[in-house]
């Protein structure tokens, strides 16, 4: 496997200078005669179509929801990040990188990440010239606040809608290009399969989900920007229907998935009500600027109501641990310090495992209305969940599954090692390393599709000459019949349990109990014995309604279980085989005596990229070494 | 609140397909008050599927109350009896034991039925396409700080960007009018330094792509704003009539 991540030489600060002028070019007449594919519509995939067909590319571009405006990207409550310093607080595009890196536990290459800095303060440029509504202040010019892992207030935001705010302004450019008819869109297409001709990715197969049709797309080149795959545990923050097929079938075409067991677990969700539950909702990191974490200080008070816990009852365990960041540490030591609380058999009153989070003192402070200003709709949406009132008693939250930093692997193009096939946003693995700083996904995804691609897709279109292609080309139709009968396979079985049975089999009792906030030999050894069992089980008994040749959701959500039911065991395998805690991978061999992951530079400092090898038999692992020339390794610390 | 079981009545609208005839159909069912309203539905499907019958087609997707997906008209009411609140993010505990609940789908011309409760809201994404953006391609846009807008003006401008294109505001409208998801985009942008070279051309292509698609006109109900999830003002449909005018009297030169 090709790992070459083509990293520009020179000093880091010109590396993208110079690697831009390196770049060839496809000139403006002859980009009109270039297809590319752009599979997702999220922040990465809407700004990718919107910006290369502003280029002159004709674009076809997907989305398995009824529009480009749903994508999941469209949830990101909090911010997002830009080395702008407005606030004149010290930050530089040093500073966003080397946070981002520390962030990430050292496992990012430095490369991207620098990159992705630099381009942070364009995007919020670009954003507030297409009409995103920033918070400003009353001078007229745009608010900061702070978020997890920084000690500078570089965080944009739109009240708790960032996300939302961002996608509909990406969606607005590419809903301006499809009205210029530079821009195919295919709402409600799923892509189940990717093309290869030559080696090169030449287009996919998908499914039209009103229709049942099952259909090739031809291209010159192929961008995946198919967000993330938290919902291999079920219960997850994401959206119901996001999932890993995309990703995951460009993985059994030969593009290498790296660092798999990276997953981030949010520290701030509203906690599991029941058997029923169906998803976990996310409450903002931004309500860590106010709010206060804490639990009962003896196991004696959880039965009592928060209001008759004294304050001298009471551990603000993260003031208390982290005094330098106290309740603003990164999401993964946040999360952890709270499972830390709850095993302590200190989780809250109310059922499930909790803690609290508190605004008493911020509103006390900064008075009801501030607070109402700043996290009003985030206090609406607890109280329609929950039934409880923030202002008055502490919000309940637990950490949950949120955003998945592993992904098929790309080299500084961002292209994986399939030639042709391009991978952006959450998709991919580049910038994260082992844990996202919070506001760093909508920065990347935005900094992806606007900024980077664009540029580097045209190098690959003006030297891959890989002639035109077809759909009648035998690879797609070969794809064809294989999506077909896996469809055909899944209707046939006729047993009598649902996929949701298997989907939270799956996700609650294997990838949560031994793959979730920690992790170790036994667990993730008892998982890869019980996947294969349950996989094997889903193939007899699963019931899927209806056919293949209509609307057919449970189809549709089998098929994505399935890929499910066979990636966990790739994530269990890698973090099984990193023998280290870093970052969202916390090994509970591997902890130093308070606690804290525990890195291993010397046999770890690498991407783990896997390769497949075929069905039942184990994935070939290959490494990308990272070398730190700028950031100097150092055990995170944040007390 | 008591956490015990409540037994609940549904009459849901089922319908094959676009060219099938829909009928109400009734069905028994449990729930927990701390249940959203969807995994209520979750639960029934579940049962329905085991007892090998079709079950009930909807859609949703980030169940947070922000993709716009989710839909039903519940008790007459779109996303139900609770305001500013989705469908999605509508809790049992709104109703009570014995309750007897009409689920149907969007009821609009330019909203054709899909199946059950789905229905199609391209309409929304063309309305757009026509004139709902600001033009700036991607690269050489000012500092961001190098356009100032006053606080309260840019709180105002958001307060219209909120839509989440649910479709919440045509179901509710008797002349399934798109006024107020129209006008909250125009008002979105007008408001806005960067959103005034396009203004004219925005107002009147934007009225005539949702008269295209079959919307209805506006005749003052203000079912919309009442119903409308996120709150948008009907000053949304007084800015827009205001841009549609001044087009219209000026010209769509920019």
């Amino acid at each position: 496997m090709d790992l070459n991540a083509r990293i520009p030489s020179g000093p880091i600060s010109e590396k993208w200078d110079k690697h831009r002028f390196d770049l060839k070019l496809v000139n403006p007449a002859n980009k009109r005669k270039f297809k590319v594919i752009v599979v997702g519509s999220g922040l990465a995939g809407a700004s990718a179509a919107a910006t290369l067909a502003e280029l002159g590319y004709h674009i076809d571009c997907f989305c398995f929801q009824d529009s480009p405006r749903r994508a999941h990207s469209i949830a990101a409550q909090g911010g997002i990040n830009a080395a702008k310093n407005y606030p004149n607080d010290g930050d530089s595009v040093y500073r966003l990188f080397y946070d981002t890196v520390k962030g990430g536990d050292y496992r990012a290459r430095e490369a991207n990440v620098y990159r992705l800095s630099q381009i942070s303060n364009q995007i919020i440029d670009q954003c507030a010239a297409q009409g995103v509504p920033f918070a400003r202040e009353y001078g007229g010019l745009l608010a900061n606040r702070s978020f997890g892992g920084a000690q500078v207030s570089r965080t944009f935001y739109a009240r708790g809608q960032t996300g939302q705010q961002l996608l509909l302004g990406a969606y607005s450019a590419l809903e301006r290009m499809i009205g210029a008819k530079r821009v195919t869109m295919h709402t409600r297409t799923e892509m189940l399969d990717l093309v290869l001709v030559n080696g090169h990715a030449r287009g996919i197969v998908t499914r039209n989900l009103l229709t049942g049709k099952i259909e090739s797309h031809s291209a010159d080149a192929v961008v995946l920007a198919t967000g993330g795959y938290g919902n291999v545990f079920y219960l997850s923050t994401n959206a119901m229907a996001s999932n890993v097929t995309a990703a995951y079938r460009c993985y059994k075409r030969g593009a290498g998935f790296a660092n798999p067991c990276f997953t981030q677990i949010h520290p701030t969700c509203i906690p599991v009500s029941g058997d029923y539950q169906s998803k976990l909702t996310l409450m903002s990191e931004s309500l860590r600027n106010d709010g206060r974490v804490w639990v009962p200080k003896d196991k004696a008070d959880c039965g009592k109501a928060p209001k008759d816990i004294p304050e001298s009852a009471r551990d603000y365990y993260l003031e208390r641990k982290y005094p330098a960041f106290g309740n603003l540490v990164p999401r993964d030591v946040a999360s952890r310090a709270a499972k830390e609380a709850v095993d302590s058999g200190r989780s809250v009153l109310g059922g499930s495992p909790a803690v609290y989070l508190d605004f008493q003192t911020a509103i006390e402070r900064d008075g009801k209305a501030a607070i109402e200003d700043r996290y009003g709709n985030l206090f609406d949406m607890y109280e329609r969940i929950s039934g409880e009132n923030p202002y008055g008693t502490p919000m309940r939250i637990y950490p949950a599954v949120h955003y998945t930093m592993g992904g098929l692997w790309v080299d500084y193009n961002l292209m994986s090692n399939v030639p042709g096939l391009h991978v952006l946003g959450e998709a991919n693995f580049s910038d994260h390393g082992a844990n996202r700083l919070g506001a760093s996904a909508l920065m990347q995804g935005l900094a992806d599709g606007y900024f980077v691609i664009p540029y580097t897709i045209g190098n690959y279109l003006a030297t891959a000459k890989q002639g035109s292609v077809n759909t009648d080309h035998p690879a797609f139709k070969e794809a064809e019949k294989a999506a077909e009968e896996k469809l055909k396979r899944l209707l046939s079985v006729g047993g009598d349990k649902s996929v949701d049975y298997f989907h939270r089999k799956l996700g609650v009792e294997i990838m949560w109990e031994h793959c979730g906030m920690a992790r170790n030999k036994q667990g993730l050894e008892k998982a890869l014995q019980m996947i294969p069992e349950l996989r094997e089980r889903f193939w007899k008994e699963i019931r899927v309604p209806g056919s293949s040749s209509e609307l057919n959701l449970w189809l549709e959500k089998a098929n994505r279980v399935a890929d499910f039911l066979e990636f966990g065991e790739i994530m269990c395998t890698d973090a099984l085989a990193r023998e280290e805690s870093a970052g969202g991978h916390f090994r509970e061999e591997h902890q130093t005596p308070g606690g804290e992951a525990k890195r291993d530079d010397e046999n770890f400092a690498y991407g783990a990229v896997w390769e497949y090898k075929g069905d039942n038999t184990a994935p070939a692992l290959h490494k990308e070494h990272y070398t730190f020339e700028y950031v100097k390794l150092a055990t995170r610390n944040y007390a | 609140m008591s956490d015990d079981n409540m037994r609940i009545t549904l009459h849901v609208w089922r319908q094959k397909g676009p060219n099938d005839r829909g009928t109400l159909k009734t069905y028994k069912t449990e729930a927990n008050p701390h249940m959203s309203f969807l995994e209520m539905l979750d639960v029934l499907n579940e049962q329905l599927l085991t007892q090998g019958e079709d079950p009930i087609a909807f859609d949703h997707d980030c169940r947070e109350g922000i993709c716009g997906m989710c839909s039903m008209v519940i008790n007459g009411r779109p996303h139900g009896p609770r305001s500013a609140t989705t469908t999605c993010q509508l809790h049992m505990r709104s109703f009570k034991d014995g309750d007897e609940i009409y689920i149907e789908p969007w009821q609009a011309k330019a909203f054709p039925i899909i199946k059950d409760l789905m229905v199609d809201r391209t309409a929304f994404d063309r309305v757009i396409a026509s004139g709902g953006y600001i033009s700036v391609g991607t690269g050489g846009a000012p500092d961001a700080n190098a356009i100032q807008i006053g606080k309260k003006q840019s709180d105002e401008a958001f307060d219209y960007a909120a839509c989440i294109g649910c479709g919440g505001c045509v179901a509710a409208c008797p002349n399934a009018s798109a006024m107020l998801f129209v006008g909250a985009k125009v008002a979105h942008l007008s408001k806005f330094p960067q959103g005034q070279v396009e203004r004219k051309g925005r107002a009147l292509n934007m009225v005539a792509a949702m008269d295209t698609e079959g919307f209805g006109a506006c005749t003052n109900h203000g079912e919309c704003a009442a119903a409308c999830p996120k709150e948008i003002p009907l000053e949304a449909i007084m800015i827009l009539n205001r841009e549609y005018a001044r087009a219209q009297i000026s010209g769509s030169e920019d």
